[in-house]
């Protein structure tokens, strides 16, 4: 592992609401080509820091570092896939549209989306199984498919290192393991791949990097290695017993 | 028609269209209440600037008001950061402030001049046309055509440039800081249009309406079609409309321009509401009855694929199997013959293979909420449409 270049680290950060902190002191290193799942119990800070990573939030200490840099310098290495309520599902816009959103980052500045962004967009909906529905307004999807709308999205971008906040959540059973095919896909072909996850039953067979967090960092490293009921009892409070298949 | 009634309606149309286009942003931000708020507080920047300039329609004076725009915008933000209070308490809170600061103004210095209370708040588009630009003895048409024109002009401009940013960062601010586009650059770029448009209005149709000016053809183009560049056409459309049309509302009951154009919105907005295609109230109603009979119509095909013996099947029993009454069962059995999904033989109902199919494809679908089977199904039956 020593050899492997690190996708994301965090150093030191802090961030705090309202003088409350909701992420203390948080080291993290994340080496490049994982599925990492991030878990945590509700109010641990688990968007916090993605959205801390991406500069969406302001920490009030502390350092992140994409592939080295500052996340400024490395914005188009990165992709983003929000929680789905982070947004209003009514407003005027088709499926197409919607995913034609992630290219604007390489565009930058007032240069429009032409054929070349819009021939992406098409691909990402079809990896996405999203082809069908793409002059659909977006309110007229389901929730699994508004996911699968932004997983896309997040696909245009071809971006090094992935972010999603609880792509899974009130997704159907089909549309999660659709999404859990692609995440695998991009992890072969070594990209990052980092998921704010709730459910712990699943957390072996999807992921093979996992962090625990609550406000504190509890631990970090291979699924294998840490995801134990320890780590659990440490991060959830509770004396947590999962029954851990490796 | 004269020049000064062709110089009005055309003053009153750029009007429309240059609030329609920061107000679809503001509506679609669900902030449609801070274009009431800026166009009150502008006042005490009007003031002011007409206490140096004398001069309403200079430019200095557009300036600072549309700065005491901004500043209400930066207020409500900042009270509302605070969390003591919400949005809305914060909006309530900041303008009368600034609007009551204006009108001790205007009372305490400005009682002898053309700036009252009542041009203030209701405007006077019908003396638009007697205060022109004149260079070196041109006259070069209304004062305020240029004005609001040059603020047209620049709207128009920052939008075709900032479309795709004012779009993501309204859509999704997260994603749009995410990729670089500052949100608040977008924000108060769009409050700076905002206020700016309101003072350039406000001259012709008061402060009160302007709101209508930014809201209304905003909220009827909403609800007309799914697509942000068709709803900023729209909502242009139902402006100018409006402009036009209100203008000779008022020229036929010989009142308010201003109260015109608006009673005009208000009438457009509310035929939209009930007769939109999809949205209107009349559709929803239609689409409500058309399902309840679809599901009947389900009910009973699934009745028919249950029971193949004869008693079950028969036309006058249906009343008393599915307990339905009379009418109902009528237009269920018409609506099936319709679609060719059964057939009526001997007053013995069978389902035909296309009803059949239906009932499979249909009960797939509710087990299993996939719609790929009956995408076909769509087009005829709302209840497919999710």
């Amino acid at each position: 592992m020593e050899n492997k270049k690190l996708a994301v680290s965090v150093d030191d950060l802090t961030v705090a609401y309202n003088y409350k902190p909701v992420l203390w002191d948080i080291d993290l290193a994340i080496p490049e080509g994982v599925l990492m799942a991030i878990v945590g119990p509700n109010g641990a800070g688990k968007s916090t820091l993605i959205k801390s990573i991406l500069g969406i939030i302001n920490p009030i200490a502390g350092s992140i570092s994409i592939y080295g840099k500052p996340y400024d310098e490395q914005r188009k290495l990165v992709a983003y896939v929000p929680q789905k309520g982070s947004v209003d599902w009514d407003f005027p816009t088709t499926a197409l549209d919607v995913v034609k959103m992630g290219t604007y980052g390489s565009l930058g500045w007032i240069k429009r989306p032409r054929q070349k962004e819009k021939k992406a967009a098409l691909e990402a909906l079809e990896k996405v199984g999203m082809l069908a529905f793409k002059d659909r307004q977006i309110s007229q999807l389901s929730g699994g498919q508004q996911q699968r709308i932004f997983l896309a999205r997040a696909l245009v971008q071809n971006a090094s290192i992935y972010f999603m906040d609880e792509p899974f959540q009130g997704v159907d059973a089909t549309t999660e393991i659709a999404i859990i095919n692609i995440l695998k896909e991009l992890r072969k072909s070594g990209k990052t791949v980092i998921v704010v996850h709730h459910d712990l039953q699943t957390v072996p067979e999807y992921f093979d990097w996992v962090t625990f967090l609550n406000v504190k960092k509890i631990a970090t490293g291979p699924v294998k290695d840490i995801f134990n009921d320890d780590n659990l009892t440490k991060t959830y409070g509770i004396n947590y017993k999962v029954s851990v298949q490796q | 028609m004269t020049s000064a009634q062709i110089e009005i309606q055309l003053i009153a149309s750029v009007v429309a269209v240059a609030c329609a286009i920061p107000g679809t942003f503001l509506v679609l931000r669900k902030m449609a209440l801070i274009s009431d708020a800026i166009s009150h507080s502008i006042l005490p920047g009007l003031v002011i600037g007409f206490f140096i300039t004398h001069d309403l329609s200079s430019p200095l004076l557009i300036i600072l008001a549309a700065l005491s725009g901004l500043v209400t915008v930066i207020l409500v933000e900042f009270i509302q950061k605070t969390g003591l209070v919400k949005e809305d308490t914060a909006i309530g809170l900041v303008f009368p402030a600034l609007f009551s600061i204006g009108i001790i103004l205007i009372a305490k210095n400005a009682n002898d001049v053309h700036l009252d209370v009542d041009a203030v708040l209701l405007g006077e588009l019908a003396f638009a046309p007697f205060d022109r630009l004149l260079v070196d003895g041109i006259d070069f048409g209304p004062k305020s055509l240029w004005i609001i024109g040059s603020i047209l002009t620049i709207t128009v401009v920052l939008l075709m440039a900032f479309f795709k940013e004012l779009k993501v960062s309204t859509f999704d601010a997260g994603l749009a800081t995410a990729l670089g586009f500052s949100p608040a650059v977008l924000h108060y770029g769009l409050m700076s249009v905002a206020s700016v448009t309101t003072v350039g209005a406000f001259d012709a149709v008061g402060a009160i309406l302007v709101v209508a000016l930014m809201i209304a053809p905003a909220a009827t183009a909403y609800l007309l079609t799914n697509d942000l560049k068709k709803m900023l056409f729209l909502s242009i459309g139902f402006g100018v409309l409006s402009a036009i049309s209100g203008y000779w509302l008022a020229h036929w009951l010989d009142a308010s321009i201003s109260g015109s154009m608006t009673t005009v919105l208000g009438v457009l907005f509310l035929l939209v509401y009930l007769f939109a295609p999809n949205r209107g109230l009349l559709s929803v109603l239609y689409r409500n009855k058309q399902q309840r009979l679809e599901v009947s119509l389900l009910t009973f095909l699934l009745h028919l694929n249950n029971h193949s013996e004869v008693e079950e099947r028969h036309i006058n029993h249906l009343n008393e199997h599915i307990n339905w009454q009379k009418v109902r069962s009528k237009s269920v059995v018409d609506l099936a013959l319709k679609n060719n999904m059964i057939t009526i033989d001997d007053s013995i109902i069978s389902l035909t293979e296309k009803g059949t199919s239906f009932t499979n494809k249909a009960i797939d679908y509710i087990i299993t909420n996939d719609d790929t089977g009956i995408e076909s199904m769509k087009e005829d039956f709302f209840l497919f449409r999710g």
